[in-house]
C-alpha cells in the first residue's frame, strides 16, 4: 500500500495494472490519452509485458480488446467520447457477445468541449447498449473501481463502461494503491458460440442481456460507490452523479448538508434508492456532468409526476460543465459575486508552433486557392485544424476523423472544383484510407494533401502508424504513382509546393501530395531525451 | 490551513513546473492536494491555467470556486487578469511583468500594469530579468514561486526540498541555480511589499 499522486487517467491505468490487466488498447484523444501513456511508462507493465501499443483507431482498439477478453484475459480499451462513435459497432455488439476475461471500456467525456467537437455523454451510449457503467467522483475511486469493474465483468460476462470527464481525467490527487493481482491464464469461453452473433445466437444472447438488467440493477443497489446520505430537511433531495458530487460537497466543506443526498457512481440506476429519495423529498435537484440523462429518465416525456429540477428547467445550464458555483446557485438561488475580467484582456487562441511544417503547407495552399476563391478546402482533426483561425483562415470543415477526404469527394461529386482535402498522417491511418479508396475507385477529381508531421501531434506526440508508410499505402490503395508526391514543407520550398498543388489540381483524377517534416515539438522531446 | 491557487500563463511557458515544486512541498508537509491541469489543444500557445488546491482537510472539488482563490500566480501579466473572477476579496495577484506577445491585438503594457496595480494585494515582478541576472533564464518559474513563497502557507525549506527533488536528476549546478532563483524571487517580494 502506497500513496501516490495521480491524474484521474493515471489512477485508472494504475488500477488496471494492479487488478491484473493483460492488455490495454487505445487511440490518443484528449482527455483520455494519459491512460495508455501511464501503462507505457510503468515498469510493472514492462516486466509483465502488458500489451500497451497504440491502435490505428478506436474501432481496431475496441475489437482487439474484445479479442483479449475472448481469450480470457483482463483488458481495457480507452478513448475520448467521440472515439466511442468510431468504436460503436464493436461496443454495441460486445454487449450482446458479452465478455470472457474482464473487459473495461474507458471513455473520457469532454463537457464544455475543451478539446472536442461536441459534448456527447457516454452514459447514454452505455444505457443504449445496456452495459453497466461506473462513474468515479475522484481519483481514488478511479483506482478502486477498476477492481470492482473487472470482477463484475467476469461475474456477469459483460463489458463495463468506465466514464470519466475532463476535470477528473486531468486533475491530480493522492491515491492509495493496493497490492497487485496475478493476471488471468489464457482460457477460452465455455460456450464456443458465445461470440458468434449469427441471428439465431444473437437473439438468444440478446434475451440474456435483457434478463441480466435485473442483476446489474442489484449490483448498483449494493455498490459501495452509490451512497444514500440522509438529511433532516426533506424539502429538497439531491441526486449527484460522478464528479458533480464533489461540486456539491465543496459547498458543505464546513457544515452538514441539510438535504438527503444520493451519490450515483454506478449504473444502471439503483432503483430502490432513487425511489426512496423521490418519495421522501418534495423536490429533487439532479446534478449530472454532461447531458440531463437521469433528469429525463425521472421526469418522463410528459413531466406529470415528480418535482424535478436540473438542466431541463433552467435551474442549471443545459450545456457545459458544472462547477461549485453553479451547484451553489442551483441549491440556494444565490449568485456568486465575482470580479470581472478587465476589457484589456484579449483572447489568446492556440496557434501553430514556430517552425511548424503545417505553416508552410497552408502558406502555399492559400496562395494557390486565392486563384479560385474561398470554400474549396475540406480539412480534418489535428493541429492543422488551427488553420481555421487567423491568420490562415484556410479551411472550411472539421467534422470527424477522416471526413476531409470523403467530404472533399462528395463535394467533387457535386461539381466543386477544385476540391481539396487536408488531413494529417495519423488521422489518415485512423480513418482516411477507406475514403481514399472510394475516391480511387471512382477516379474522383480531387487533391488530397496529407500534411505529414510524422507523429500524433495534437495529443502530445504519440507514434504515428503512418510513419514512413504513406507512399506505400497510397500506392496500395491504387493512387497512380505519378500523382503521389512527397515534398519537404520548408519556407524555401513554398513556391515549389504551390506549383505542385497547381499541377495536381489540373490533373483530372485523384492526386495525393505528402508534405513531410517532423513535428517541432516531437523533435524537441526526442532531442531532450537523448 | 487551505490555499487555493490559480497558476496561469501561455502554453509552453511551463506553469506546470510551478505546480510540481509546490505540489512536492505540500505532499511532504502532509497536506491534501488537488491539481486540475489543461492538456490538449490550448497547450499550443493558447492561454493555460491550473487549479491548484492544498489543504490540511480533504478537498472535494477539482476546480476552485469563482471568488474563492487565495492567489493567482501568473507568468504573464495579461494572463493574470483573465482569472480575476476566481480571486477572493483579499486574494493576491503575483505576476511576472514581462508580456508574452503572440497575438496581433495585445494591449498596451501600461494598461495591463495599471489594471494589476488596481488590485490591493499584488506583486508585479520582472521575473525574466531576475532569472537572467543569476545566469539561469529558464528559472523564471522558480523566481515566481519565490515571490509567492510568503503567502503559500508552506515552509520555505520545503520548497527548497521540492526543487532538490525535481531538478536533482539534472545535477547540483541546476539545483543551486534554481534555489538561487527562488531566493531572488523571495527577496524581491519582501522589498516590493515594503
Amino acid at each position: 500500500m502506497e500513496k501516490l499522486l495521480f491524474l484521474g487517467d493515471e489512477a485508472l491505468a494504475q488500477g488496471a495494472i494492479d487488478a491484473g490487466m493483460s492488455g490495454i488498447y487505445a487511440y490518443p484523444g484528449t482527455p483520455s490519452t494519459e491512460i495508455l501513456e501511464h501503462v507505457q511508462k510503468s515498469k510493472v507493465a514492462q516486466e509483465r509485458n502488458i500489451h500497451r501499443e497504440w491502435s490505428a483507431n478506436e474501432k481496431t482498439a475496441a475489437e482487439s480488446s474484445l479479442g483479449m477478453s475472448y481469450a480470457g484475459k483482463r483488458t481495457m480499451v480507452c478513448m475520448k467520447h467521440v472515439g466511442l462513435n468510431v468504436a460503436a459497432d464493436c461496443f454495441m455488439n460486445s454487449a450482446i457477445t458479452g465478455a470472457n476475461g474482464g473487459a473495461i471500456v474507458a471513455v473520457a467525456d469532454d463537457p464544455s468541449m475543451h478539446s472536442s467537437q461536441n459534448e456527447q455523454d457516454s452514459r447514454i451510449f452505455a444505457k443504449f447498449a445496456m452495459v453497466p457503467t461506473f462513474e468515479p467522483s475522484n481519483q481514488q475511486e478511479c483506482y478502486d473501481m477498476v477492481f470492482h469493474a473487472f470482477e463484475m465483468s467476469e461475474k456477469h460476462q459483460i463489458p463495463i463502461m468506465m466514464r470519466l470527464t475532463t476535470r477528473l481525467s486531468h486533475s491530480r490527487s493522492g491515491v492509495v494503491t493496493k497490492s497487485i493481482l496475478a493476471e488471468n491464464e489464457l482460457k477460452l469461453p465455455k460456450d464456443s458460440r458465445q461470440f458468434v452473433l449469427l441471428p439465431a445466437i444473437a437473439r438468444r444472447r440478446y434475451k440474456m442481456l435483457l434478463d441480466n438488467q435485473v442483476k446489474f440493477e442489484q449490483e448498483s443497489e449494493m455498490s459501495p460507490f452509490n451512497k444514500y446520505i440522509d438529511g433532516k430537511d426533506k424539502s429538497k433531495g439531491i441526486i449527484a452523479c460522478g464528479i458533480a458530487y464533489n461540486y456539491l460537497m465543496e459547498n458543505y466543506q464546513d457544515k452538514e448538508c441539510p438535504y438527503p443526498i444520493l451519490k450515483i457512481s454506478q449504473y444502471p440506476l439503483p432503483r430502490k434508492q432513487v425511489e426512496k429519495i423521490t418519495s421522501e423529498c418534495d423536490e429533487i435537484l439532479i446534478l449530472e456532468e454532461g447531458a440531463p440523462m437521469i433528469e429525463e429518465m425521472l421526469k418522463g416525456y410528459l413531466n406529470n409526476s415528480l418535482n424535478i429540477k436540473g438542466r431541463l428547467d433552467g435551474t442549471l445550464p443545459r450545456d457545459g460543465e458544472l462547477n461549485p458555483n453553479l451547484v451553489k446557485q442551483a441549491i440556494t438561488g444565490q449568485k456568486t459575486e465575482m470580479n470581472l475580467i478587465p476589457e484589456e484582456v484579449k483572447g489568446r487562441p492556440p496557434q501553430f508552433c514556430k517552425g511548424c511544417g503545417h505553416i508552410d503547407v497552408y502558406t502555399s495552399l492559400n496562395e494557390v486557392m486565392a486563384e479560385y476563391g474561398d470554400g474549396h478546402v475540406l480539412a480534418d482533426i489535428g493541429c492543422y485544424t488551427l488553420a481555421a483561425l487567423p491568420p490562415f483562415e484556410a479551411i472550411n470543415s472539421c467534422v470527424d476523423m477522416g471526413a476531409s477526404i470523403t467530404m472533399a469527394k462528395g463535394a467533387a461529386d457535386a461539381g466543386l472544383f477544385p476540391s481539396i482535402a487536408v488531413i494529417g498522417d495519423s488521422t489518415f491511418t485512423h480513418s482516411g484510407m477507406t475514403g481514399l479508396s472510394d475516391a480511387v475507385i471512382e477516379k474522383t477529381n480531387m487533391v488530397v494533401i496529407i500534411s505529414d508531421n510524422s507523429t500524433t501531434g495534437m495529443t502530445g506526440g504519440q507514434n504515428s502508424h503512418a510513419l514512413d508508410r504513406l507512399v506505400g499505402i497510397c500506392e496500395g490503395l491504387g493512387v497512380e504513382k505519378d500523382h503521389i508526391t512527397r515534398i519537404n514543407p520548408l519556407p524555401k520550398n513554398r513556391e515549389a509546393m504551390a506549383e505542385l498543388m497547381r499541377k495536381e489540381i489540373a490533373y483530372n483524377g485523384v492526386s495525393v501530395i505528402i508534405p513531410t517534416r517532423e513535428c517541432v515539438q516531437t523533435l524537441k522531446r526526442k532531442l531532450t531525451k537523448k | 490551513m487551505k490555499r487555493d491557487i490559480i497558476l496561469c500563463g501561455v502554453g509552453g511557458q511551463g506553469i506546470l513546473s510551478i505546480a510540481t515544486v509546490i505540489g512536492y512541498a505540500a505532499v511532504e508537509s502532509d497536506l491534501y492536494l488537488k491539481q486540475a491541469e489543461v492538456h490538449g489543444m490550448s497547450q499550443r500557445g493558447g492561454d493555460v491555467q491550473s487549479h491548484f488546491r492544498i489543504s490540511d482537510k480533504e478537498i472535494f472539488s477539482d476546480l476552485i470556486p469563482f471568488g474563492g482563490a487565495d492567489m493567482i500566480i501568473s507568468v504573464e501579466p495579461m494572463e493574470s487578469l483573465r482569472y480575476l473572477p476566481y480571486l477572493s476579496q483579499n486574494g493576491w495577484v503575483i505576476t511576472n511583468d514581462k508580456p508574452f506577445n503572440n497575438i496581433v491585438n495585445y494591449p498596451e503594457l501600461e494598461e495591463i500594469h495599471a489594471q494589476i496595480k488596481k488590485i490591493d494585494n499584488h506583486i508585479l515582478i520582472n521575473a525574466d530579468d531576475i532569472a537572467k541576472e543569476i545566469g539561469s533564464p529558464r528559472s523564471m518559474n522558480m523566481v515566481m514561486i519565490g515571490a509567492a513563497a510568503k503567502h503559500l502557507g508552506i515552509e520555505f525549506s520545503s520548497l527548497i526540498d521540492g526543487i532538490k527533488f525535481i531538478f536533482g536528476k539534472k545535477g547540483e549546478e541546476m539545483v543551486n541555480l534554481n534555489i538561487k532563483a527562488l531566493e531572488a524571487g523571495k527577496a524581491f517580494a519582501e522589498k516590493f511589499s515594503k
